[in-house]
């Protein structure tokens, strides 16, 4: 059994089949990225995992319990972490309060969660801005606060939503960097992802999606020989 | 601890006001300065922390004050208890406030909430049991502390001025709980919030069940002063709007914003009033809307974040020289100088 199973999801908006019949497995501390062409439906089956959307057919489990179908908040708690395309910190509190925030949903008491939250900054080489407001910093630091923010709700899988996209390259390695450390620590990660010199190196398993239906899955060696990968990219020959 | 000193005798000082003044007329500004404060400082924990703008809050307010007086006058329930009581019904209710308006989002809650208070205030003024538009009158036959009515001020002053207090603590423990943290992060991205497991219809209602206990703790204090209520005095929209402005003027989400909101405003309010006198009717609801469209151009974070924009801006004018060596020294001293 995987950490997470999704068994024929499809997701329709309307007429717009977002997600087709979509079925794959991350296992228990496994890095596996989602990719393909924009609109492949990548974000929509991301957000189905994360309870933003109910999915129209399909089940989806985590560790062998049905999770697709409920709220956002009901997914964090069975042990679904997320980050968001655009960082969404918040804003008004600074870079510790906005861990502590999600660290308080296992432990009631602030003195601890700050003690939590603390350690999961200096994780993402964030310590020294502990007090700094997170409206004030750069996006790459903001991209690193949301991974740390999503850490301290003690997910199972994380789910990255292009953690690596607009960063420099030296930026880009110092996330590739958490992303081997998260892994370390047994949590498996789903990640979207664009940047493909960031996702490939790293990834166990790549799932490519084109308009809504998976075309392909396997190692990254693998996923970049399959033909019908490449015409999805490139167009057809 | 230097700020906790400073409140305590800030406490000091305002406690003994009546001691210092027998003049009525002051004395009665600062009881309306204090009972404004405390519903800015009730309706903040909503609309501040929580970020739900709320122009419905009157509706809290007349259900303390209706909900104590009726209890006293049909059933002889001293007012302690139906003050508590008021508050409980209020807090109650908000459920179903909570149910109808938190469906919606941003301005379109707020409307929501300007048609349920709306509509409370229709209910009571057409209520034959509860005065109807005559209003409610509240006899001066027992006098005292156990009846909590007095022929002078300054009781009235001690009881608005713990009322602030009791309220300034309950939001002050919001602030440092977990719901605190909650309240902000809601406000700022409520997606995030729940990604990281809030459950944020369970939150803002929260919020908003402890701010209509405020809230009708106020109006119970309101209707024993004045020992007379209508729809009118405790139900109106003018009154929503300005528990909401209060805060806002004073810097929303802050635990002291609403009370120094309430001192400029209050203060503007009555003297207004008392300038214009008979012939300046409304005067002071123009300067009320001038406040709110100042405030929205010029300081959206209120005098509170005036100030500490202020303080920042001084912070990094001092820190600036000491970093930079080649700095002139001239300069510098004459920032040392600067209080």
């Amino acid at each position: 059994m995987s950490l997470l199973e999704l068994h024929g999801v499809t997701k329709r908006f309307g007429g717009l089949t977002a997600n087709q019949d979509v079925s794959f497995t991350v296992d228990a501390g496994q890095i596996v990225g989602l990719i393909g062409p924009n609109g492949a439906g990548k974000t929509t089956a991301f957000n189905c995992v994360a309870g933003f959307y109910a999915p129209t057919s399909g089940r989806i489990e985590l560790d062998g319990k049905t999770i697709s179908g409920l709220t956002p908040e009901a997914c964090a708690r069975a042990g679904v972490g997320r980050t968001f395309q655009v960082a969404r910190t918040f804003t008004s509190m600074t870079a510790c309060e906005n861990v502590m925030a999600a660290a308080l949903l296992h432990e009631r008491r602030v003195g601890a969660a700050r003690a939590e939250a603390l350690k999961l900054l200096a994780f993402v080489n964030l310590d020294h801005f502990a007090d700094k407001p997170a409206g004030s910093m750069t996006i790459s630091e903001q991209r690193r606060l949301a991974v740390a923010r999503a850490l301290a709700t003690v997910p199972k899988l994380l789910l990255m939503d292009e953690v690596m996209a607009g960063l420099n390259p030296s930026e880009v390695r110092e996330m590739v960097k958490v992303v081997l450390a998260i892994r370390e620590r047994g949590i498996a990660c789903l990640i979207v992802e664009h940047v493909l010199e960031g996702i490939m190196p790293i990834a166990d398993k790549i799932v490519v999606l084109d308009r809504g239906i998976k075309i392909a899955d396997g190692t990254p060696t693998e996923v970049s020989r399959n033909p019908a990968v490449i015409s999805a990219y490139l167009g057809d020959a | 601890m230097k700020a906790l000193k400073i409140m305590v005798g800030l406490g000091v000082v305002a406690a003994l006001l009546p001691v210092a003044t027998d003049n009525p007329t002051h004395l009665n500004l600062a009881i309306l300065v204090l009972m404004a404060a405390q519903l800015g400082v009730a309706w903040n924990l909503l609309g501040g922390y929580a970020g739900q703008v709320s122009l419905g809050h009157a509706a809290f307010y007349g259900l303390g004050a209706y909900t104590s007086t009726m209890l006293l006058l049909n059933f002889g329930i001293n007012p302690w208890l139906g003050m508590l009581l008021g508050g409980v019904v209020a807090a109650l209710l908000s459920l179903g406030f909570g149910w109808s308006c938190f469906r919606l989002k941003g301005h379109y809650f707020a409307m929501a909430t300007i048609a349920v208070a709306e509509i409370v205030q229709i209910v009571f003024t057409n209520w034959d049991y509860a005065g109807s538009a005559v209003g409610l009158t509240i006899p001066m036959t027992q006098r005292g502390w156990g009846a909590m009515v007095f022929a002078d001020k300054a009781p009235y002053y001690w009881l608005a001025l713990g009322l602030l207090v009791l309220t300034l603590l309950a939001n002050w423990a919001v602030e440092r709980s977990h719901i605190g943290y909650y309240l902000r992060a809601i406000k700022d991205e409520p997606d995030a919030a729940r990604s990281i497991g809030i459950n944020i219809a369970r939150y803002k209602q929260i919020a908003l069940s402890l701010s209509a206990f405020f809230t009708a703790l106020g109006g119970s204090l309101y209707a024993q002063k004045e020992l007379y209520i209508d729809p009118n005095s405790v139900l109106s929209t003018a009154l929503s709007i300005k528990m909401a402005l209060v805060a806002i003027l004073g810097g929303v989400g802050t635990l002291f914003g609403p009370v120094i909101g309430s001192v400029v405003l209050t203060t503007i309010e009555e003297l207004t009033r008392s300038f214009f006198g008979g012939g300046g009717r409304g005067t002071d609801t123009i300067i009320y809307a001038a406040l709110i469209i100042g405030i929205a151009v010029f300081y959206p974070s209120g005098v509170i974040g005036w100030f500490r924009e202020w303080q920042q801006r001084r912070k990094t004018k001092q820190s600036a020289p000491a970093e930079s060596k080649n700095a002139p020294v001239r300069e510098a001293s004459v920032e040392e100088v600067a209080p």
